[in-house]
C-alpha cells in the first residue's frame, strides 16, 4: 500500500485546526508522535498558546498483561486544565484505547470545557465509542501491520508500516 | 547462581536488595520514578495503575517515615493498602511470620512491604510466597533497605544530572549503615567517578577500600570539591561501641556545619535519610539551609515507592 508523505498530511492538518484557535485553547500531544506534531504546530500556530505533553503509560488498559512500559516519559501540562478547549493531538488514531487513557488522565489535572481530538491519519479499526473530529488521512490498515510516525534528524516525518511481531 | 530478585528473562520481580541489580533496571526505576513525580502536584494525585491490587505492609519493625511513605506510594496508585504493625498483633500471640503471609495471601494480598529487624527477612517471605505475589523489602535489620538507597540514587541524580562528572561524599557511620554500601555500589553503576567515605575508623568496615572508595579521617578534607554530601545518622547506642566519647566530641569532628559545607562545591547538596540528629551529625542551621534536600529526598521516596510498586506488579 502507498503510505501518503507525512509532511502533507502535517500542512493539511495545520489548515485544519487553525481556526479552531481561541484564547482558551490549549494544546496536548501524545508521547511520542503526538508531541513532535505539537512541537512543530506551536510556532505556526503562535507560540503563546498553552501546551504539554501526555504520556499515557500510567492509564493504559493492558497494564495487567505487558506491564509497565520500559521508557514512560514524565506528562507535563504546565498549564490549569480547567474550562480549556483541549486540542489533542496524536500521529495515528487506531483503536481509541490511548484516547480513553489520555481523556482519563486530563481529568485528573481539571476538567476541560471541551476536547478535540486531531490526528494525522485514521487507519481505522475503533473498538471504543471514541473517534477523531480532525484526521488528515483516514484509511483502513490491516490489524497485523503497525503505522508508525518516525522523525529525521532533521526533524521532517516519515511513515512505516511493518507486520506486528 | 539466580538473583533472587529477578524473573527467568531478568525482570525485576521482587525488590530485596539493591545489590545485583543490573544497571537497566536501576535506570528503569529512576526513569518511571521520575514520571511519577509530577503526579503529586496535580489536582488528582493519583493514578489508576494499581486499582483492584491489595498492598500489604507489614512492619515487624516501627518506622514511621518508611511506612507512611509506602502507604502513600500504594495509595496514589489505586491500590487498596493495608498496614499491619505486626509486633503489636498476631506474632505476639505467637503466629510465625510465614504463617502470617500465607493468612494474608489467603485474603488474597498481591504485593507485601515488609520491614523486619531481622536480615534475610525479606528473602525468606519472598521464597515462600506464590508465583504471583510480589515483595519488597522496607529495611531488613543491618543487611538492606534498598528503596531508601533507591531514593538517594534518584534525588542525586535529579539534582546533578551528570553523574559521570560527580564526587560524592559519604560521612558518618558507614560500618551500621544498611544503605551506604548499596549506594556506593548504585552510584558506581550508575558511572559516579569519584565517592568518598569520611569516618572515623572505628565506624567503617575493613575492607572499605574494596568497594572502590576514597577514604577520609579528615572530614575538612574529605569535603573538598565535592557535589554531593550524604550524612549518615549516628544512632546513640553506637556511641560506645565506636569508642566516641561524646555526641559534642562527634560533632566537633564529624558534624556537618556551615562553615565545612563551604569546603563543598558553592552547588553542593546536602542530604540525611532521616530522621537526623541536630547537633549530633548535622546543624540545623545546615538541615534547613538552602543546600539541603533532606525534606525533598522524602518526597522524591514516594515517587521513587510508586516506580518499584508499578514496575514489580506489571512483571
Amino acid at each position: 500500500m502507498n503510505l501518503p508523505n507525512p509532511e502533507a498530511l502535517f500542512e493539511m492538518l495545520t489548515e485544519q485546526i487553525k481556526p479552531m484557535i481561541t484564547a482558551k485553547t490549549a494544546i496536548v500531544g501524545i508521547h511520542s508522535g503526538g508531541a513532535w506534531l505539537t512541537e512543530r504546530l506551536l510556532p505556526i500556530l503562535g507560540k503563546d498558546i498553552e501546551n504539554g505533553i501526555l504520556d499515557v503509560s500510567f492509564y493504559r488498559d493492558d497494564f495487567n498483561q505487558r506491564g509497565l512500559h520500559n521508557e514512560t516519559k514524565p506528562s507535563q501540562i504546565p498549564f490549569d486544565v480547567q474550562d480549556k478547549h483541549i486540542l489533542l493531538i496524536d500521529d495515528v488514531f487506531y483503536t481509541g484505547r490511548t484516547i480513553r487513557a489520555a481523556m482519563n488522565e486530563l481529568f485528573d489535572y481539571g476538567r476541560p470545557a471541551s476536547i478535540t481530538l486531531a490526528v494525522l491519519v485514521n487507519r481505522g479499526g475503533r473498538e471504543l465509542p471514541i473517534a477523531p473530529q480532525i484526521s488528515a488521512f483516514n484509511t483502513e490498515i490491516e490489524a497485523s501491520k503497525n503505522l508508525q510516525l518516525l522523525r529525521h534528524q532533521d526533524g521532517t516525518f516519515y511513515f512505516t508500516l511493518e507486520e506486528n511481531e | 547462581m539466580q538473583n533472587p530478585q529477578l524473573t527467568n528473562d531478568g525482570k525485576l520481580k521482587h525488590l530485596l536488595s539493591i545489590d545485583g541489580l543490573p544497571k537497566s533496571i536501576l535506570n528503569q526505576i529512576l526513569d518511571t520514578a521520575e514520571s511519577f513525580v509530577g503526579v503529586a502536584e496535580r489536582e488528582v494525585k493519583k493514578v489508576p495503575l494499581l486499582r483492584g491490587k491489595t498492598v500489604c505492609n507489614l512492619f515487624f519493625e516501627n518506622s514511621t517515615r518508611t511506612r507512611t511513605t509506602f502507604e502513600i506510594a500504594a495509595k496514589r496508585l489505586s491500590a487498596d493498602v493495608i498496614t499491619l504493625n505486626v509486633s503489636t498483633s498476631s506474632q505476639s500471640k505467637g503466629e510465625t511470620i510465614l504463617d502470617t503471609i500465607d493468612n494474608l495471601t489467603a485474603m488474597h494480598a498481591d504485593m507485601f512491604v515488609v520491614r523486619h529487624a531481622q536480615s534475610g527477612a525479606a528473602h525468606m517471605i519472598a521464597k515462600h510466597v506464590a508465583p504471583h505475589i510480589h515483595v519488597i523489602n522496607a529495611g531488613d535489620g543491618r543487611h538492606a533497605h534498598p528503596t531508601q538507597g533507591l531514593l538517594d540514587v534518584f534525588t542525586i541524580r535529579h539534582y546533578k544530572p551528570e553523574m559521570h562528572n560527580l564526587r560524592v561524599a559519604i560521612v558518618g557511620d558507614v560500618l551500621h549503615s544498611r544503605v551506604a554500601r548499596s549506594e556506593i555500589h548504585a552510584l558506581t553503576t550508575l558511572g559516579v567517578p569519584e565517592i568518598r567515605v569520611i569516618a572515623p575508623k572505628t565506624l567503617l568496615p575493613k575492607d572499605v577500600e574494596k568497594l572502590g572508595v576514597h577514604v577520609y579521617h579528615d572530614m575538612r578534607e574529605g569535603l573538598k570539591n565535592v557535589d554531593v554530601i550524604m550524612m549518615l545518622r549516628l544512632q546513640n547506642e553506637r556511641m560506645t561501641s565506636a569508642m566516641l566519647p561524646s555526641s559534642q566530641e562527634y560533632f566537633k569532628t564529624y558534624g556537618l556545619t556551615s562553615e565545612k559545607l563551604a569546603l563543598a562545591k558553592p552547588d553542593a547538596i546536602v542530604m540525611h535519610p532521616g530522621p537526623m540528629n541536630r547537633g549530633v551529625e548535622i546543624d540545623s542551621a545546615v538541615a534547613d539551609g538552602t543546600q539541603s534536600v533532606i525534606l525533598p529526598q522524602v518526597t522524591y521516596g514516594i515517587a521513587v515507592r510508586m516506580a518499584v510498586m508499578s514496575i514489580l506488579a506489571g512483571n
